[in-house]
């Protein structure tokens, strides 16, 4: 493998990364905790929102996330070629 | 005997029989199998073990507790322990997976080219680690103490003996196995009371959805979470659905702490290395997350019916009527019998024989309360681990229900000390004796060391099991600032900066775990002694003095000056050899993992 590609192979790894963190901390830290309070006043059903991110909605979006990374990475791994199959 | 104690002991029984047969079927024979199961572990079931390796005593019997009596604030637990996985799956697993060894403190050692870091490691995790299994002991001792209606000592002793054989029979090998068997077993226990409390309440089976839903009760009509939040603001308890911990800061940061340090957690991150590929680590981290997830999200709705429960047991009426007020006498059993464990403690302080539970923190209710007659709360103590134990009984469901329920706590507390214990002896037995002191030692010989460790890392946590520093989950929380601030900084530098060194590494981990033990200290006295606390207030050192974050929080802070002092050192002093650099090229590409190997 050539510097080159192992070098493409690696932003674009972090690039995923960068994107997919960027989720992970607005769904939690963002809508669970630093803008609770606003949100609180949407309700989904009997949950006000804000409190439903914090309790429940930022776990579904981690599970999600982690998938996605997973068939994201492998696509990766096909294209250049690193995978282990 | 009654008809619960004879469910309780079959039940538990039962699943005792299935962990001790696995134990004896799945016998650890090699380095390889005791270490990492031989490596060929099937992603959705290293998932699974993974959850049950992970949820711990803490996640099963205080957490519900904490977020009923914390509500809002307790949810930095929710999102630090599941939010951590995502940084697990992202950061470390694949990459550490890659590199293919059996301990965490061997993948320090390697990259950062120094046995002093590798030391340095160990002692790292065997801080974290033992600090963690203090919180798995008193779980058993809380499970076993209800259970067989003995001492919360005597429970100790008693779990400690069952972890003892299970820890040492099995190996990564057995502990893998049992710990799918623990996983169901404790996600039956969990779910199946919270369903039943659902449909109740809310007449919904689904808790997650129940939760959200309308409360079916007395007073019924408006939304299950608007209710409680009437009912405990009217006695003078802050509201649920709101209640901050500490401060939104304190919030952000705790969160933080408990992600990276879960992230950081070595017996977790060893369960991935049980995987045969790269590719199976990222989605068996997305498995464990999906049987987690489970039990995560049925917590919250434990938690906050169980509270509801709670309050309307004892405030049968309108708040201030004389007849508002429960008899004591006519207390239900489930009550009686958690007064006996000493996790419930009634005072009947204004002699009414009625008992008042109450806010009597909160000045202008006290005051108003005063004029009822009422002179202080009177459950002078409601401890948060009886929350999930005593549930189904405050819910008033069958016996067959509870004695799930006991099963499943103690699979839980097990699952998860032998994951501990598995970590803490191989770090002895692979890192210390193989690795720095004995390095020609015979495999056989390492097997047995490994064995040895265990029996010397159960007596040390049995002993912390009886002088406990705090409830259950306290100490974990502290478990999780110290990975935090040592191990998970040290390990995403090494596979993300080739520039990463390691004079910069040692002096890294070192700083970042000094500081947090010494805030820590700071407030909880030195290794936990009371009385040797050292807050100064008069220079400015108050109760949480560092912009009012706690103690259990201060993990981030670590971590952050982990990173800091660790890149600035790195810039200073001379760079890593170039096999070094080629080292973490590699572990960057998934291509060419083995099955993880000794050399």
């Amino acid at each position: 493998m050539t510097p080159d590609k192992r070098s493409a192979y690696w932003k674009a790894n972090l690039r995923l990364l960068t994107i997919l963190l960027i989720i992970w901390f607005i769904v939690s830290y963002g809508f669970g905790i630093l803008l609770v309070e606003p949100m609180n006043a949407i309700k989904l059903g009997g949950y006000p929102l804000g409190f439903w991110f914090a309790q429940q909605g930022s776990i579904y979006v981690f599970v999600v996330l982690i998938f996605i990374y997973a068939a994201m990475m492998g696509r990766l791994d096909k294209k250049f070629d690193v995978d282990e199959d | 005997m009654t008809p619960l104690e004879l469910w309780t002991y079959s039940i538990v029984g039962a699943t005792f029989a299935i962990y001790i047969g696995i134990a004896i079927w799945a016998r650890a024979k090699t380095t390889g199998e005791f270490y990492v199961a031989g490596g060929g572990v099937h992603p959705v079931a290293n998932g699974m073990a993974t959850a049950a390796d992970w949820m711990s005593a803490a996640s099963f019997i205080s957490m519900a507790g904490m977020l009923a009596f914390g509500g809002y604030g307790a949810s930095v637990f929710l999102m630090g322990w599941t939010g951590g996985y995502v940084l697990l799956a992202l950061l470390l697993a694949p990459y550490l997976r890659k590199f293919g060894k059996f301990t965490v403190p061997e993948f320090i050692g390697d990259r950062y080219y120094s046995q002093s870091a590798r030391v340095v490691a160990v002692i790292c995790l065997i801080l974290a680690s033992t600090t963690y299994v203090i919180g798995q002991m008193t779980g058993i001792g809380v499970a076993f103490s209800r259970f067989l209606g003995v001492t919360y000592e005597m429970g100790i002793i008693v779990g400690m003996g069952i972890v003892a054989i299970y820890a040492i029979l099995g190996g990564m090998k057995g502990i893998t196995y049992t710990q799918i068997a623990q996983y169901v077993v404790l996600i039956l226990a969990y779910t199946i009371p919270a369903i039943f409390i659902a449909l109740t309440l809310t007449g919904i089976a689904i808790p997650q959805i129940g939760l959200g839903g309308n409360y079916l009760g007395e007073g019924g009509g408006i939304s299950l979470l608007d209710k409680l939040d009437q009912v405990v603001t009217d006695l003078g308890f802050k509201q649920y659905t709101t209640q901050v911990m500490g401060s939104t800061l304190n919030m952000f940061v705790y969160t933080l702490s408990l992600m990276i340090g879960t992230a950081g957690l070595p017996h977790v991150i060893i369960r991935f290395f049980t995987v045969p590929t790269v590719k199976d680590a990222r989605y068996s981290a997305g498995w464990a997350l999906v049987f987690i997830a489970l039990l995560y999200t049925t917590a919250p709705a434990v938690g906050a019916m169980a509270r509801l429960n709670l309050m309307e047991t004892i405030q049968i009426g309108e708040v201030g009527s004389p007849t508002g007020n429960l008899v004591y006498d006519e207390r239900p059993d489930w009550f009686k019998r958690w007064e006996t464990t000493g996790l419930l403690k009634f005072e009947d302080k204004n002699g009414d024989g009625r008992i008042q539970y109450y806010n009597d923190a909160n000045a202008d209710f006290a005051a108003q309360a005063e004029s009822f007659g009422w002179q202080g709360n009177e459950m002078v103590t409601v401890n948060n681990d009886i929350i999930v134990m005593a549930n189904p009984e405050i819910a008033r469901l069958p016996a067959w229900v509870i004695a799930l329920v006991v099963a499943g706590g103690l699979a839980a507390a097990l699952s998860t000390a032998a994951g501990l214990l598995l970590a803490i002896s191989s770090s002895i037995s692979h890192d210390l004796l193989k690795g720095v002191m004995m390095p020609r030692i015979s495999e056989k010989s390492e097997l047995m060391a490994g064995r040895l460790a265990m029996i010397g890392a159960i007596v040390l946590a049995g002993y912390l099991g009886f002088n406990p520093p705090g409830f259950a989950a306290g100490t974990v929380a502290l478990a999780f600032g110290l990975a935090a601030s040592s191990l998970f900084p040290a390990l995403m530098l090494g596979i993300f900066s080739k520039r990463a060194n390691n004079v910069g590494a040692i002096a890294g981990m070192i700083s970042g775990i000094t500081i947090t033990l010494l805030y820590v200290f700071q407030h909880k006295g030195i290794f936990f002694v009371s009385g040797t606390e050292f807050l100064m207030p008069e220079i400015g050192m108050g109760e949480d003095w560092f912009f009012g974050i706690s103690p259990n929080a201060f993990g981030a802070v670590g971590a952050l000056v982990n990173f800091t002092v660790a890149i600035l050192v790195a810039k200073v002093t001379a760079p890593p050899p170039e096999a070094i650099q080629h080292l973490v090229e590699d572990v960057r590409i998934p291509r060419g993992s083995g099955t993880a190997v000794s050399h």
